[in-house]
């Protein structure tokens, strides 16, 4: 086989892997757009007497407070956990004492904790313990607050808190890989540790809190088990738990709006990728 | 990830020496610094400086998840239902002997090692071959990797939702195919004997890509010579992937498999999705989906908090070497 004709394979097989990752979601997106998604092959595009949006419309009514859920709850608990993570780098970063490697690898541990080893105790300690809906029921008198975001909040310190590992990991090795010249002429000159940090790692810090927040926010958006678990079905279901209730009922698969519905929950996530592919991929990588 | 806990890791001692001669060379420079008690102060001084920054943090994550743990540890040892408090007077392990003797146990756990093995296995494999294909200097690299990787950035309620339509039994895309080729049609989902086949199968589809990155990283880690010292020496292509590059990938090779068996221990929300319930397809019921139904569907508590440990155990048992290994190697 000549050089071109090896080339020419090589192109064939990866456009066919690209066939194969992307038609799934082709497939979804046609279906969404058809009036009987069982009439029709599949993959084939919606005839222009088939063609519909009213499914798009239909989960998109069906999925609005969803979305708003699940921004209110992926936002802070994105930002939250990474700025935690950041911290807790900084001060394993900067400490000198023995202890230092045995404790960040108990935040280590942290990231691959089987989420069902810890949901008993989790959700009986928001239900039993601390019931932020009823301590802060002084709070949904308040216009525009409701009851329902205190379970928000309740979702978003435990999502915080499970984030914290994974982002210390990635702040903690950005950290190491800092020139430490700045910290040491800063630490001589009797800055002091909130100074330093403040002034110092956190400018610098910009790029892995980007990788950070990427990839956190896909997480916490992605969810569903906390969201399943600690909130269940109520008003302030996230997307991912309105998803998994669209469009089953006996009578009819409702497969249009279900990849209607898909599509509207993973829009976000996908926009997110698409733009910060390159930080998606290095928060992936590492 | 596991690059960087290695880096992280084992470059922690030598941190510490480098910066204590720092510490130390200005504190002999500096005369006020010695009267201030010298090193040892600026040690504990340094310690309590950094507590403020670590400690809230550690203090979250340490309640939730080894707080919580304990806490599910405590509940297994007990034998408590729906909502009843816990009598802790009376400790024991018969949950766990129970879950020996339960054949809906025994199956789930075989389903979870198929699944841990399968799975891991095949993203590896589809992995590492979509690696090299990219690695060989082809042009839109980049749109390639992106297309590649779309499928992992996806919520697995997503994803489920789109094998659920692909596996359909009238018109679903799998069957088309498999009609136009003679197989006949299935119930993918359905059918106990091949359910857990279909959705390690799905994903496969979105994980693979995750594979591939961690093995394009690897493979970019190799210095160009040693393709080119194979290729003098007559390697075929196949030869020299085989006999250079592939033992190198080892680390590559190790980290990606500890993170998709953990994304594997935690399919719990694809098979929610697909089934839309507590219980998932037939066949496909594993360790995750088991313990999540136990305690909040059967109320099982005790039980349930029994499974969780067993899962956390399995988790440890693939993590808990691995981490030592490196840790070792970072101190060496």
């Amino acid at each position: 086989m000549n050089y071109d004709a090896r080339r020419l394979g090589l192109y064939g097989v990866l456009g066919a892997l690209v066939v194969f990752y992307l038609v799934p979601l082709e497939i979804g997106l046609v279906t969404s757009l058809k009036a009987n998604p069982l009439a029709t092959l599949p993959f084939a595009p919606p005839t222009p007497e088939g063609f519909t949006l009213s499914e798009w419309t239909r989960a998109f009514g069906a999925l609005q407070s969803g979305l708003v859920n699940s921004l209110l709850l992926a936002v802070p608990a994105t930002i939250f956990s990474a700025l935690l993570g950041s911290m807790a780098a900084y001060g394993l970063t900067s400490l000198d004492w023995r202890g230092q490697v045995g404790l960040f690898t108990l935040f280590l541990a942290g990231i691959f904790i089987p989420y069902q080893a810890v949901l008993l105790p989790v959700s009986r300690f928001w239900a039993v313990y601390a019931p932020l809906e009823e301590w802060l029921s002084v709070l949904w008198l308040l216009p525009v607050l409701e009851e329902y975001h205190g379970e928000l909040l309740t979702l978003v310190i435990t999502h915080v808190a499970y984030g914290i590992p994974i982002c210390t990991l990635l702040f903690r090795s950005y950290y190491k890989e800092l020139s430490t010249e700045m910290v040491e002429a800063a630490k001589l000159d009797g800055a002091t540790a909130y100074t330093i940090y403040r002034r110092v790692i956190l400018p610098l810090s910009v790029p892995m809190f980007a990788v950070t927040l990427i990839y956190q926010f896909t997480q916490v958006w992605n969810d569903l088990l906390f969201a399943l678990i600690i909130m269940g079905p109520g008003e302030g279901a996230p997307v991912t738990v309105g998803l998994t209730n669209l469009g089953s009922s006996l009578s009819d698969p409702g497969f249009a709006v279900k990849m209607a519905g898909a599509f509207i929950a993973a829009l976000p996530t996908m926009i997110v990728y698409v733009v910060f592919g390159e930080q998606f991929a290095e928060g992936v990588a590492t | 990830m596991f690059d960087r806990i290695h880096d992280a890791v084992g470059t922690g001692k030598g941190d510490d020496e480098q910066r204590v001669d720092a510490r130390t060379d200005g504190g002999t420079a500096t005369v006020s610094d010695e009267d201030d008690g010298g090193f040892f102060d600026s040690v504990s001084r340094d310690f309590l400086g950094s507590l403020p920054f670590w400690l809230p943090p550690f203090v979250l994550m340490g309640f939730f998840v080894y707080g919580a743990i304990g806490w599910n540890f405590a509940l297994s040892l007990v034998n408590v239902q729906q909502f009843n408090d816990p009598n802790y007077a009376q400790l024991d392990f018969e949950q766990y002997a129970r879950a020996f003797g339960d054949p809906t146990f025994i199956q789930a756990a075989q389903n979870t090692a198929v699944l841990l093995v399968a799975f891991t296995l095949a993203c590896l494999v589809a992995g590492l071959l979509v690696a090299i294909l990219i690695d060989r200097h082809i042009r839109f690299e980049n749109t390639f990797r992106t297309v590649y990787l779309l499928p992992f950035s996806l919520s697995f309620v997503v994803t489920a939702q789109f094998w659920l339509w692909l596996y359909n039994y009238q018109s679903g895309l799998v069957n088309v195919v498999t009609q136009a080729v003679g197989l006949g049609r299935y119930q993918w989902i359905s059918n106990p004997q091949l359910a857990l086949g279909a959705v390690v199968f799905a994903l496969i589809w979105q994980f693979s890509g995750y594979a591939m990155v961690v093995y394009l990283a690897g493979l970019r880690a190799i210095p160009d010579e040693h393709y080119e010292a194979a290729r003098v020496d007559g390697a075929s292509t196949l030869k020299m992937y085989w006999r250079v590059i592939v033992p190198q990938l080892k680390g590559a090779t190790i980290s990606a498999s500890v993170v998709l068996m953990v994304f594997a221990l935690k399919a719990f929300d694809f098979l929610y999705a697909l089934a839309g319930s507590y219980f998932p397809p037939n066949g496909t019921d594993i360790l995750a989906t088991m313990m999540v139904r136990q305690a909040f569907s059967a109320g099982q508590r005790s039980y349930a908090a029994a499974i969780g440990i067993m899962l956390f155990l399995l988790a440890l048992a693939v993590i808990a070497p691995y981490l030592t290994y490196q840790y070792r190697r970072g101190e060496l």
